[in-house]
């Protein structure tokens, strides 16, 4: 991206000034090193989601943004609905509520280091992953909707995991105001077998080892520890999601002129909150986010089975589970005062601040946990929302490190053989269905997921709690 | 991930965006022509229809766990009918890399090149 268009306002931040049809300016929050780093299309999306009605405060870009549909990913926006505010499918991604939930263990290295083989190829087996495979609940109609309306908590009634889980995950796993009504046919139709699958491209489940503290007063609130085995998995709405979003991306789209809005791109194709569109929408999109919770909760479950069979004194405590592509209604303060706001997070992870009422009462003092995920070979992080980020970015932070290359240049540039061999020399253990799935998610194919975090910390949007390496990648 | 069909009419341009979306998943060649299935598309302009045609063989593809290998497109306007050939997925031996969850409107263009060919191409994502 060209410094020249940006105004620098600290190290870490840089303004869009409005121009054309512009309602706000642009912010984006990260290091020199990585703006410039950043597509040119980023610094257009950024400006064209300033254009959206209703916009709040300013479109942002969080360290790791990259060129994604409409929205950058790595892109946060806020909405009023009393002035004309909009929801947009594409402001949420496809996959609705793809996120990451991390796990304790109370295991050490050396727990692990005489069944590692053992543990990685049991989690192969027992974790759906890749295309054309299925998980074992099939849906029928009453428990579709019973699953989109109740997301983890439907799990947790059925068997796969326990009410603990459920205090650890966002809106206590429980999406309020999903209308199972609002999902297509189609939508369920794509996901009636696909529960407790990790699906493929980007998806994971990871066995990891806590590498370095560097907050330790959070860390010990999160229970964290220096070595010790961790569990993360990171998946989303699969199949439903996707198809909710294609279906209502084509609706606003073609009721864009109705509603009165100019779009600058097709995929940011929007409704206002005060539409019967959106509003269907905004139900929809909610029962996306219960079946993300509900999958990541029942692909616990497996992990929790293949655990037991392999080491049984492992005991998989939830940590927190984060969720990165939603439209999240909150109270945020504006020019001193409080409203209530559609908080868009695309590729954006929630960041509420210590002392915030919806991080659960034991993590509450540090704030809430921020999960990024890493890409095979290198560092996860775990980090905590601030009260600067609160006041910042409607208290978001980035979500991961962002593809560096694209799917058919890294296919080009490696191996999957040749990624498998040499992670397994480093001692992390790789199964995936797909050799070229795993060339085209090579390590090296990512932006460098440190530099990143370190932006997300010097702006100040949540501060550094842990690093963790990969032991064992079940990849999608 | 991008696709485009290059093709002498429309039609064909669309047969091709078809395969090339295959071949973001495998090698088509691995698929074999054991069962087809009909399709039946209709939108307000081309490229929404290109949209509709890509998300119609994902659905397909979805909800029915089948890969295909050749399509042929008919109809003029803003309706097609089509027909696709292939075989139910074998993760085994068809090895497939990536599931493609949903055809996009970035990069979304149908019309003709200046050598009267035409084009049909979006990013699928994956």
């Amino acid at each position: 991206m060209d410094l020249s268009l940006l105004e620098r306002r600290t190290d870490h931040e840089w303004h869009i000034a409005p121009s054309g049809a512009m309602r706000v300016p642009g912010i984006l929050y990260a290091s020199q090193a990585l703006v410039e780093a950043m597509d040119h299309k980023v610094y257009q999306q950024v400006c064209n989601v300033a254009t959206l009605p209703g916009i709040v405060q300013a479109s942002y870009a969080m360290p790791d943004a990259h060129w994604g549909y409409g929205f950058p990913i790595g892109g946060v926006a806020a909405f009023d609905a009393e002035a004309g505010g909009v929801v947009s499918a594409g402001g949420v991604g496809f996959d609705i509520s793809c996120g990451v939930r991390t796990l304790h263990t109370g295991l050490t290295p050396g727990d692990l280091e005489a069944v590692k083989q053992r543990l990685a190829d049991r989690l192969y087996q027992d974790i759906p992953a890749g295309l054309g495979s299925t998980g074992a609940i099939r849906l029928n109609h009453k428990e579709m909707d019973a699953m989109l309306a109740g997301g983890a908590r439907w799990a947790v009634e059925r068997g796969y995991g326990t009410k603990a889980d459920l205090e650890r995950t966002e809106e206590t796993g429980c999406m309020p105001g999903a209308d199972p009504r609002a999902v297509s046919r189609k939508a369920k139709d794509r996901q009636r077998e696909e529960v407790g699958t990790l699906g493929s491209g980007n998806h994971y489940l990871e066995v990891q080892r806590v590498e370095e503290i560097f907050d330790e007063e959070a860390a010990r609130s999160f229970g964290l520890c220096r070595d010790e085995i961790l569990v993360s998995i990171h998946c989303g709405s699969r199949g439903l999601g996707h198809q909710i979003g294609t279906e209502f991306l084509r609706r606003m789209l073609v009721a864009a002129g109705a509603h009165g809005i100019t779009l600058p791109d097709r995929e940011l194709a929007c409704a206002p909150l005060q539409s019967d569109l959106g509003r269907e929408y905004l139900g929809a999109m909610r029962a996306g986010i219960n079946c993300a919770l509900a999958n990541r909760q029942v692909i616990t479950h497996l992990a929790r089975q293949a655990f037991a069979a392999v080491l049984p004194p492992a005991e998989l405590r939830l940590l927190y589970d984060v969720s990165h592509n939603t439209c999240k209604e909150e109270v945020h303060v504006v020019d001193g005062v409080k409203k209530r706001l559609f908080v868009h997070r695309k590729g954006a992870t929630r960041a509420f601040g210590p002392g915030h009422p919806a991080v659960p009462e034991a993590l509450r003092a540090a704030g809430q946990p921020v999960l990024i995920g890493g890409s095979m070979g290198t560092a996860s992080y775990i980090l905590a929302g601030t009260t600067t980020g609160m006041e910042q970015s409607f208290a978001s932070a980035c979500h991961g490190a962002g593809r560096a290359m694209s799917r058919h240049a890294a296919f080009r540039q490696w191996k999957g053989r040749q990624v498998i061999d040499e992670l397994a020399a480093r001692g992390i253990l790789v199964r995936s269905p797909s050799s070229r799935g795993i060339a085209e998610e090579a390590p090296g194919a990512y932006k460098d997921v440190s530099a990143v975090v370190d932006a997300a910390h010097q702006a100040g949007l949540a501060r550094k709690v842990a690093r963790l390496s990969p032991v064992i990648c079940i990849k999608g | 991930m991008g696709v485009r069909g290059y093709g002498a009419t429309r039609n064909q341009a669309f047969e091709q965006a078809g395969l090339a979306l295959m071949q973001v998943i495998l090698d088509p060649e691995r698929v074999e022509e054991r069962e087809s299935i009909e399709f039946q598309c209709e939108a307000p302009d081309d490229e929404l229809l290109l949209v509709d045609w890509l998300n119609a063989l994902i659905y397909a593809m979805a909800t029915r766990h089948l890969l295909f290998r050749r399509f042929e497109v008919r109809g003029e306007g803003h309706g097609i009918q089509a027909r696709a050939w292939g075989e139910a997925i074998d993760p085994a031996r068809h090895r497939p890399a990536v599931e493609v969850k949903g055809a996009t409107y970035t990069e979304l263009y149908v019309g003709r090149e200046a050598d009267g060919r035409w084009r049909a191409q979006c990013v699928v994502d994956v």
